[in-house]
């Protein structure tokens, strides 16, 4: 199990070019504004969950990391480093629900949704409480409390959006799977 | 000198992991080295597969169950890695926009040879080489963006050829190609063909496009077995094109209608082989016979556009000064080269994009200021992917999405649904998933979803590309009787067939210029046209000329008379 | 969303720096951001800004190339300033140890000098970057980008994932437009007028196409690969990749000088990350 997690195919490189590139589109331009005022759901982690699902730690981790950093390159200029490694190391943890879900089967339920959501939150919390923040204070001397505080509003967004949306996108798929020798000609 | 077997099918049956009857069953097929063969069939009826047990992707990328045999090059696949296979066999597949994974041109040539570790400056040189092959030397630095479907078609060939592969496999070539490079795409292949001695085996639906070039044998493939496997000649002249489902010959169905038996001896099975000796008067007495159709009277005029122009930039004029009218209850093709503008006029008239220049009228009115929710209620867009319009699981819930994002009611919606659901031929799916649905479904699905908004124009991107001939005939007779229900109705299409078939006006775009807009029947019959918008002239055109009947148009025009009146439209 | 934008609008001037090679570029990028990012020596960033700013001008950027993120990033460290303050005004002090009064603010509140170095110290920090990424974006043709990641030992395979993303980008993103629009002729309303709810539900109608559509295309692709060889060992050479000149040493060996005079400086004059006028 565990030497399946890693492993890298050439679809796993692909889907992860891909899906950095839907990252980057999600992450510049659909925001769900929540209802908090000045900020907003970015719908990009529920993509990246969903993938990191689909594909695997390392392409879950590589999606956010390239995603972040070219989308932050474009709009900035330079990639933030601090929050690009967070990205990608919530990306690397979401993909641990790969293999403890039935999603390639064609199931998605109650206990699968557990799982996923588990790992999710895991991640979130790791990246956006602890590494993020940890960089900042490192990289930029920030102040402790201002980044534990936007660490845990980011925790908390990132949460919502990878629970929801990533939930829906796995239900979804699920649908479209089919199973061993189920297809026969009507 | 005796020939040598390179691809070797024995008892050889294959069954996907998902499925619970196998795809191809008992295959025992033999290509030879230096051959050029094409494989037809029906859409599902495992051509596809088979190409991918000889390129490798099975059992590599799919799984599934083999048994009997292939060998490729006398040796069984099962013992050879993807990679030894890509050495050996080299494939062109549908998508060349899926195919094309490098950012320039240049990249995407040497894409097999940087994967071979080959040295940069070697790779430079060997990318020019074969560059100058395909006539994409100048180009090695442009993106995917700046090529046209040609281009592109001729950097993937590029791109396999570099490997100095033995076989080359084209898995549908000419989907999504305009007629005129389709045929060039042919013409490239053959003359490959002919320079080295490559074997080249052809997918395609196109039949007879893809007989514009000698090929040596056709196979016929259906429901996964063989059933033919014969020369052109052969093959025209038996039944099994019509009893499989696939497209015979436009000019093959003349003779048959005129009465005339084909025979082997006239080699019938390329255009340019046909003898038609004796059979000329019986030809020619059949046309002379055709009553001429009686015009219809006009209709008042529902749409228009008038000297309108877009560019997408603002430096680059994509449309200019387009002008025409669009009476009711018509339905008209709008047809050009690849790049032409098809698909932004269709956008234009959504209101997806707005016009730089000109009015476009409904019913005499500016809808200039209307809404592409506005709009939609008047004209609907069908676009050329179905994947791209449908969100929902169920099919039921797809088609009602609009009519819900409108906020009629559920008990309102249930009828209207099950309605044109019922007129789509949907109705024994209504509580399937989507994903089980076929391509062809599916773009059914879509043609409902927006038919239960009552557009009172149609406009159809592509409806019929990459579909087999039996639902080509399904989609297009039910849009038919959908016109016959007062709906006008816009096809954008590369099928030259469809226009001639099912459309009496047509529209040329050529670089953004509306060149032609007339009888379906003398566009193709016009030299000029079809050389400005990438067309091919008709190989009814041919045949009026073997049969001594100057006048090739009219000769075309009592083709489709004859045919409407046969199938009663 | 304007679909006309490029991604980077790489652009090809012939100027020394365009020259240089991708490779190049990177690994001077990452030793000059590196060096402000370790050090919070105004002095040192203020050279390394003045630095970057003389490429930019040399590399003959536009002004108008560069704006948008010029606000972004202005709107993004102008917050940061001010609630950085409003967090810890205190911090300045913290940090070096001493506390220089300017002048009492509300309550126990007050501005210090330590504060103000602080954070001017951090602004500039924080803009000096941008200056370097731009001139790497703007300069680096997007073909050698990949191949310089390898070069820099990042693995070959990662390093073509980042090159799958700027090819396929610019389709996603006309695919994400046509889909939108679509939707949007079935009566889906995207404006802001619609409710919170509703707009989360319309943003689904939009994504779940677009991905599972691209599902698809991952399938596509990495058959085509795969038929083309990728992978199959464990290097890989690139068609895009120049070789290093003259002009590519000395500016390698120029900004690896950058970055040790700043680790330097931190080391032996600072005798710390910081510099502290206030000892
Ligand atoms: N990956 C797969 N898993 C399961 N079944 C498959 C798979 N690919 C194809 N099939 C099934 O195998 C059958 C043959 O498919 P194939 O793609 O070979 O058809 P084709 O002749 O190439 O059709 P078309 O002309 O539409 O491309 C179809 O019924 C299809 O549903
Ligand atoms: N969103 C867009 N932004 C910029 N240019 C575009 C856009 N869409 C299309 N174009 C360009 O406009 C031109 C016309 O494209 P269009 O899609 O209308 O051609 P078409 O006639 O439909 O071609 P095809 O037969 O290949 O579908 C092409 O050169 C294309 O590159
Ligand atoms: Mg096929
Ligand atoms: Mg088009």
């Amino acid at each position: 199990m565990k030497k399946d997690l890693f492993k890298v195919t050439t679809k796993t490189i692909v889907a992860t070019g891909i899906g950095a590139a839907i990252f980057m589109l999600l992450f510049m331009y659909v925001k769900v504004p929540s209802p908090v005022p000045e900020t907003s759901f970015q719908t990009a982690y529920g993509l990246s969950a969903f993938f990191a699902t689909l594909f695997g730690p390392i392409a879950g981790a590589l999606i956010s990391f390239i995603g972040h950093a070219l989308s932050d390159a474009v709009q900035y200029g330079s990639p933030w480093w601090s929050w690009v490694i967070a990205s990608g190391v919530s990306g690397f943890i979401f993909g641990f629900a790969f293999k403890r879900t039935k999603v390639e089967e064609g199931e998605f339920k109650g206990k699968d949704i557990l799982t996923f959501n588990v790992i999710q939150i895991i991640g979130n919390l790791v990246a956006w409480v602890v590494v993020a923040p940890v960089l900042d204070i490192l990289i930029y001397q920030e102040p402790v409390n201002l980044v534990f505080t936007q660490g845990f509003t980011a925790a908390i967004m990132n949460i919502v959006s990878a629970g929801v949306i990533g939930t829906l996108l796995l239900v979804a798929y699920a649908a479209t799977r089919t199973k061993k020798g189920s297809l026969a000609k009507k | 000198m005796e020939k040598q077997a390179i691809i070797e099918f024995k008892n050889f049956s294959f069954q996907y992991y998902s499925q619970s009857a196998p795809t191809l069953h008992d295959i025992n097929l033999t290509i030879y080295k230096g051959e050029k063969v094409l494989i037809v069939g029906p859409s599902g009826s495992g051509k596809s597969t088979l190409g991918h047990c000889i390129n490798g992707l099975i059992p590599f990328a799919y799984k599934g169950e083999i048994s009997g045999s292939l060998a490729i090059k006398g040796q069984d696949t099962r013992e050879k890695s993807i990679f030894e296979l890509s050495k050996i066999v080299g494939t062109v597949l549908q998508d060349s926009d899926g195919q094309f994974v490098g950012l320039t041109a240049g990249e995407d040539i040497a894409f097999a040879l940087e994967n071979d570790n080959v040295p940069h400056d070697a790779m430079q040189s060997r990318v020019k080489q074969v560059a100058e092959m395909v006539e994409m030397d100048q180009l090695l630095n442009s993106s995917p963006f700046e090529l046209s479907g040609g281009q592109k078609q001729r950097t993937s060939l590029a791109g396999v050829m570099i490997d100095n592969v033995e076989i080359l496999l084209f898995d549908e070539p000419l989907a999504n190609l305009d007629p005129a490079t389709g045929k060039t795409a042919i013409e490239i292949i053959d003359d490959i063909h002919k320079d080295s001695d490559k074997t080249v085996v052809i997918i395609e639906h196109r039949l007879e496009d893809v007989l514009h070039r000698e090929v040596s044998r056709v196979i016929v493939l259906n429901d996964g077995r063989i059933v033919a496997d014969m020369d052109a000649h052969e093959l025209v002249c038996s039944n099994i094109l019509t009893e499989t489902g696939i497209r015979e010959p436009l000019y093959i169905t003349a003779l048959k209608y005129a009465g005339v038996e084909v025979t082997c001896d006239m080699h019938p099975g390329y255009i340019e082989t046909l003898e038609i000796g004796s059979a000329k008067g019986t030809v020619k007495s059949w046309f002379k016979a055709i009553p001429p159709e009686t015009p219809h009277s006009e209709n008042p005029c529902v749409l228009q556009m008038e000297a309108v122009s877009f560019s997408y930039d603002g430096a680059r004029p994509i449309l200019q000064d387009i002008h025409f009218d669009l009476h009711e209850g018509e339905m008209i093709s709008l047809v050009g080269k690849n790049g032409a503008g098809k698909s932004t006029l269709s956008k234009l008239l959504c209101g997806f994009e707005k016009v730089d220049k000109g009015v476009i009228r409904y019913r005499g009115e500016d809808i200039k200021d209307k809404t592409i929710k506005e709009r939609a209620e008047i004209i609907g867009l069908v676009m050329q992917n179905p994947n791209q319009m449908i969100s929902k699981a169920l099919i039921y819930d797809e088609v009602a999405l609009g009519l819900r994002l409108r906020g009629v009611s559920e008990e309102e919606i249930k009828p209207r649904v099950e309605k044109v659901l019922k007129i789509c031929g949907l109705a024994p799916f209504i509580d399937w998933p989507i994903a089980a649905l076929s391509y062809g479904q599916k773009k059914r699905v879509t043609i409902a979803s927006i038919l239960v908004l009552d557009p009172k124009i149609l406009i159809l991107d592509e409806p019929t590309a990459g579909q087999d001939y039996r639902h080509y005939t399904d989609i297009m007779e039910f849009l038919v009787e959908l016109n016959r229900l007062g709906v006008t109705i816009i096809l954008i299409t590369h099928d030259m067939h469809l226009m001639l078939e099912y459309t009496p006006r047509a529209i040329v775009l050529s670089g953004g210029r509306m060149i032609a807009d007339t009888a379906a029947s003398f566009i193709l019959t016009n030299q000029e046209v079809i050389e400005k918008a990438n067309l091919k002239e008709t190989s009814l055109y041919h045949l009026a000329e073997l049969a001594g009947i100057p006048d090739g148009t009219h000769f075309v025009q009592g083709f489709i008379d004859y045919e409407r009146r046969l199938k009663n439209r | 969303m304007n679909t006309k934008m490029k991604l980077f609008s790489y652009n090809t001037v012939d100027t020394p720096i365009h020259q240089l090679s991708g490779l190049t570029k990177l690994i001077c990028f990452l030793f000059l951001s590196f060096a402000v990012m370790y050090s919070y020596d105004i002095r040192v960033i203020l050279l390394i800004m003045a630095f970057s700013v003389y490429i930019l001008r040399v590399s003959r950027v536009q002004y108008s190339q560069i704006r948008t993120m010029v606000l972004y990033v202005m709107v993004f460290v102008l917050t940061n300033l001010v609630i950085t303050f409003l967090f810890s005004p205190e911090m300045g002090v913290e940090l070096y140890g001493t506390r220089h009064v300017i002048t009492k603010l509300v309550g126990s509140i007050s501005l210090t000098w330590e504060q103000v170095l602080y954070q001017v110290t951090k602004f500039f920090k924080y803009i000096s970057v941008i200056p370097l990424g731009m001139i790497f974006l703007l300069t680096t043709n997007p073909s050698e980008f990949a191949s310089s990641l390898n070069g820099i030992r990042v693995n070959y395979k990662a390093a073509f994932a980042v090159s799958l993303t700027l090819r396929y980008f610019p389709d996603i993103q006309r695919e994400y437009h046509d889909i939108s629009q679509a939707q949007q002729a079935r009566g889906l309303d995207l404006s802001h007028k619609a409710k919170f709810m509703d707009r989360f539900k319309n943003a689904l109608l939009i994504i779940i196409p677009l991905i599972f559509s691209s599902l698809d295309r991952i399938e596509l692709i990495s058959n085509a690969m795969d038929l083309r060889g990728f992978g199959k060992s464990k290097t890989r050479t690139w068609y895009t990749c120049k070789a290093l000149n003259r002009a590519d040493y000395v500016a390698l060996i120029l900004s690896a000088l950058i970055f040790a005079g700043s680790l330097a400086v931190s080391a032996f004059i600072n005798h710390s990350r910081f510099y502290n006028p206030f000892l």
